[in-house]
Parts: C-alpha cells; sequence; structure tokens
C-alpha cells in the first residue's frame, strides 16, 4: 500500500515538472496560482487540522507577506529574492506573534471571531491608510529576481521560473510540516487537539505551543503571499479580506483537515470547480457552496480521504496515513 | 513521619455560597500512601483539582518541596513533578496506547523549539514510556487506539500516562473504579511498590483496597476533615463510623 502511494507522489511529481510544457502558458500560470494557494491551505492546515485552532483570519497573513514585497520592490528595478522573501516571512511571522499572543487564549468560537477581527484589522490598515496606498494596492514595475553575482539564475518574469519556483517551495514546505509533524513539537500540537486539558494537565505549556503553532502557519502563509505578488505583479487589500480567509477555510475542508495531501488537493479542487462552474453560469458560487455541501455531507473527511476509504471498503481494514 | 513533600494550609474552594473544601490541611510525604475517604460531594475530587492545579484555591496555601505553588499553573506543578489521575477517563482516543504514553513522557521535556528531530528517536522518552505501560499492565496493547481499549484498560492507560511523566506526587482520583478484580489486585500491587519513592494521595471508594494500601486516611465530609490518622485509628472511630462508613467495617 506504501508502494502505490509512492507511485502516486512521484506520478504527482512528474506530472507537475512535466507541465508546464504540455499546455498553454496561460494554465501554466494557474497552476502557479493553485500551488500557492496549495502552500497557503496547507500552512493553514497546521492551525485548524493539526493544533486544533481554526482561525478565520489567515488571509492577513498572507497578505502580509504579499504587502512586504509591494512596499519593498524598488521602482527602477527588480527587487532582490534574497532579502525580500525571508522579510516577507519574517513580517507575516512577527505579526501572527503579536496577534497569537492574545488570540489563542481564545476558544472555539470566541477565537475565531477574535482572528476575524484582527484579520479586518490589518485589511483596513492596508485599505484606508497612505502606507498601504488605500484599494488600488501596488503594482510593480519590476518582479523580482535572484541575483549570485552577476549570473541570475531566476527571473521571474519569466512564467517558467515563477513555475518551478513555486513547485519547489510547494514540495519544501509539504516536507517541513511532514517533519515538523513528527517531532516533538508536532506531536504535542497533536495532542493538543485531541485533548488539551489533559496536555495541560501533563505538564505542556499549551499556551506557548499554540502561540508557536500561530506563528509558524503566519509565516508560511506570509510565504505564499509573497509568492502571489511574485506571481501577479500586483497586491491589493482584497487579498487580506475575510473573504479569503474563508476561501482557504473551504479548500482545506474539501480537501481533507489534518492531512497535508489535503490542502494541496483542496486548492486544486477549489480553483478548478471555480474555473469550470464561472464559465457555465455567472452564479458559479451556489453551484461552488452545493458543491462544498454535498461533499462535507457525503466524504466529512475531504477528498484526501478517498484513497483510504477505498482501500477499507476493498479490504476491510481502515488505515489512516 | 518523613518531610512532607506536598502539604496545604487552610485550603479552601467555594463555588458561590457552597464551600466544597473548607480549610483543609494535608500532609503528603514520600512513602506514604495517603487516602482520603468521604461520602459523594465531600470535596475529594476538588481537593484533588485545587492541589493539581486544575482549579485555583479560594484561599489557603498549597507548598510542595518548601515552595508556595498555589497560584501555579496546573501544567507548570506537572512539570515540578505533581501528576495526576482522573476519574473520569481522560486519554487521546485516536492515538495509540504508546503514543499516550510517550506525549505524557514527554512533558517532561517540552523541547517546543525542537522542530526536525523525530520524536520517536527520542530513546529515554520512548523507554519511560513503555515503562509506564508495563507496569500498568499494557504492555501488550502498545500499538492499539486508545479508543479501541476496554474500559478497564483505559483506566490502566489514564495510570500508565500518570508514570510516563515521572511524577514525584501522584494524585490518583479512583484509580480503581472500573477496573476488573484480577486489574485492580495487580493495580494495588502497583500502588505498594510505587509507595516507596513517591507520595500519593489515594481517593478511592473500594475499602478492601484503601485498607490494605493506606499509611494514613483522612476522612472527608462536607468539605472538612472529619477526621485523620492511621487505618485503626479511622476504624475504630465513631465519628466517621456515624458519618460515613456505617456498617460497612463494623
Amino acid at each position: 500500500m506504501i508502494n502505490a502511494k509512492r507511485i502516486a507522489v512521484g506520478a504527482a511529481l512528474i506530472f507537475f515538472a512535466l507541465f508546464p510544457f504540455a499546455g498553454a502558458t496561460f494554465y501554466t500560470e494557474l497552476v502557479t496560482k493553485v500551488m500557492i494557494l496549495a502552500i497557503f491551505a496547507m500552512s493553514l492546515d497546521l492551525l485548524v487540522g493539526y493544533t486544533g485552532l481554526v482561525s478565520f483570519g489567515h488571509a492577513a497573513y498572507f497578505g502580509i507577506g504579499a504587502y512586504t514585497l509591494g512596499l519593498l520592490a524598488p521602482k527602477y528595478e527588480a527587487a532582490s529574492l534574497w532579502t525580500t522573501l525571508p522579510l516577507a516571512m519574517i513580517a507575516a511571522g512577527l505579526a501572527a506573534l503579536l496577534v497569537g499572543l492574545f488570540v489563542v487564549r481564545a476558544k472555539g468560537i470566541y477565537f475565531i471571531m477574535v482572528t476575524l477581527a484582527f484579520a479586518q484589522m490589518f485589511y483596513f490598515v492596508f485599505h484606508d491608510t497612505k502606507f498601504g496606498r488605500g484599494s488600488d494596492g501596488i503594482s510593480l514595475n519590476f518582479k523580482p529576481s535572484a541575483a549570485i553575482g552577476g549570473w541570475v539564475p531566476l527571473d521571474f518574469a519569466n512564467v517558467l521560473h515563477g513555475y518551478y519556483f513555486v513547485l519547489a517551495a510547494m514540495v519544501l514546505v509539504f516536507l517541513f510540516l511532514r517533519i515538523l509533524l513528527r517531532s516533538t513539537f508536532g506531536r504535542a500540537l497533536q495532542g493538543i487537539r485531541s485533548n488539551e486539558h489533559r496536555m495541560r494537565s501533563l505538564g505542556f505549556p499549551v499556551y506557548w505551543y499554540k502561540v508557536a503553532s500561530f506563528t509558524l502557519a503566519g509565516g508560511l502563509a506570509g510565504l505564499a503571499g509573497y509568492l502571489a505578488t511574485m506571481q501577479f505583479g500586483f497586491v491589493n487589500p482584497e487579498i487580506l479580506s475575510w473573504h479569503q480567509s474563508g476561501n482557504v477555510l473551504l479548500m482545506l475542508i474539501l480537501g481533507g483537515l489534518g492531512s497535508l495531501y489535503g490542502g494541496i488537493v483542496g486548492a486544486f479542487v477549489f480553483v478548478a470547480l471555480q474555473e469550470i462552474y464561472s464559465s457555465l453560469t455567472s452564479h458559479w458560487q451556489l453551484l461552488l457552496g452545493s458543491t462544498i455541501v454535498l461533499l462535507v455531507i457525503f466524504l466529512p473527511g475531504g477528498l484526501a480521504s478517498v484513497g483510504a476509504r477505498f482501500k477499507s471498503t476493498l479490504f476491510g481494514s481502515a488505515t489512516d496515513e | 513521619m518523613n518531610e512532607p513533600l506536598l502539604w496545604t494550609t487552610g485550603l479552601s474552594k467555594r463555588f458561590g455560597g457552597l464551600r466544597a473544601v473548607n480549610d483543609v490541611a494535608i500532609r503528603l510525604a514520600q512513602g506514604q500512601i495517603h487516602a482520603v475517604l468521604g461520602p459523594n460531594g465531600a470535596g475529594k475530587s476538588t481537593l484533588i483539582n485545587l492541589l493539581s492545579g486544575d482549579m485555583a484555591a479560594t484561599s489557603g496555601t498549597v507548598l510542595y518541596k518548601a515552595c508556595d505553588i498555589t497560584r501555579a499553573s496546573a501544567d507548570r506543578r506537572a512539570r515540578l513533578g505533581i501528576g495526576r489521575s482522573y476519574q473520569k477517563t481522560n486519554i487521546f482516543p485516536a492515538f495509540s496506547a504508546m503514543e499516550n504514553c510517550r506525549l505524557a513522557a514527554q512533558s517532561r521535556a517540552p523541547r517546543i523549539l525542537h522542530w526536525f528531530s523525530d520524536a520517536l528517536a527520542d530513546a529515554p522518552t520512548c523507554a519511560a514510556a513503555e515503562r509506564a505501560l508495563h507496569d500498568a499492565g499494557l504492555a501488550d496493547c502498545g500499538t492499539q487506539p486508545a479508543s479501541a481499549l476496554s474500559h478497564g484498560e483505559q483506566r490502566q492507560l489514564e495510570i500508565a500516562m500518570v508514570l510516563a511523566t515521572r511524577p514525584d506526587v501522584l494524585l490518583l482520583d479512583e484509580p480503581l473504579a472500573g477496573m476488573g478484580a484480577e486489574e485492580a489486585s495487580r493495580m494495588v500491587d502497583l500502588l505498594r511498590r510505587l509507595r516507596d519513592h513517591h507520595a500519593i494521595l489515594l481517593v478511592e471508594h473500594d475499602m478492601d483496597a484503601v485498607f490494605a494500601l493506606a499509611d494514613v486516611i483522612t476522612v472527608m465530609v462536607n468539605g472538612q476533615v472529619l477526621e485523620s490518622g492511621p487505618p485503626e485509628q479511622i476504624r475504630a472511630s465513631t465519628a466517621v463510623r456515624e458519618a460515613y462508613l456505617g456498617s460497612e467495617v463494623a
């Protein structure tokens, strides 16, 4: 069974590696966008699926990462990847740390509302101040690039460079989270999700674990946001809006919470449904909503659980992961 | 008597007008099993909650190794070496029995910034978890999900998790409740072995076990200590007999 999984992952990687040669630039850019959303969804999964913190304001950190590049990009030359990317992640992580110190004290529905409130605050900071350049946002005159001496191996004005860089980032984030979740830290997070009270009585400083998880998830969302600005060449306050926070939650629910593949699968299916439905009708959100309701009813584990379900009906044993 | 490890003075907890625990002084020393008896609602579980930090005391002090821990959080007390079990099974149902204990063992060294090392590669933690499973009689159940264990086995797991944290003080809230006769007698043997190196507070309704194990018995009624002393004294006390024991030990 493990082999079947490995083959599937290998096939998916080969598919991604060869994809740009198969289709038009439009599709390469679309898949790049989806992979950025997949990183965003995986970062939220660390909170929702593994720590049990349902954040409804995760777009804030995506937006802060995105705006960091927008604000740092020089007017007459390309921004350097080496400095702007780490700064975007640090800025988003720091914002998440500061917010996290407050919000992780709240539980359940209160946590959802407080994360939303902070996200709205960030939204209006960028929307209504000169600093964020208002509702028009910021356009990059030049997309960032990475130079080593005089050699420029990565120039994100080139669609292919962007595609492969985002693909690498998605794979690295996946591997990072996988290792993280097997570490003592990651296992403690999963313990908190399962039974927070007992974790506390066993001696875990649950508060700090939650703050660390919130910070990490924010930093990774910042990475996704940075990549989004890099890809689209502009950033506006809408990417911090609560719609964006809701969309990424829907991606996770579609793909399956608490499974890293879930974030990736969810992002793909979400964008695919969006594309298909919006080509059919202008009321596509109605169709998308009904699809999600049906999926939640008939496949509560999300699409990533299809394999395990199939296996258990075939072989009569429910084995996860 | 040894120096007490954990003791209280004037410990009280009020819920509105109800004095659930009222002016309780109790001393737990290493090498002693201190049983707390009393009818339902006497304040036994509240007392454990006050000692473990699950609840904050209204007044009075809790001292541990000569430090005032009255205001310390539950997780801090656990890290200092005060372990507790719950009357109502409180485990991680989706995790394996081994992972339940491994997490418990890990709590002594939380390592919040260890993000890259595989938790299962930490030999001392895993060994402590294995030992705790074995001591609690669950050596063969390690790989099973905790939710698949029988009720009695979950009670054993509850104890195994406390042991895995390697505490100095054990606060056990009805550890024998729900166990079969065989497991219960195994647990009594285990508690007897643990006595030498731990201070144990035992809340238990099984009178045979209490009188077989306890070095000191405190009887509580309506949140107050009615009488405290060695088992013979409690057995002979008319006040205790009237208030609680009734004809059971006549």
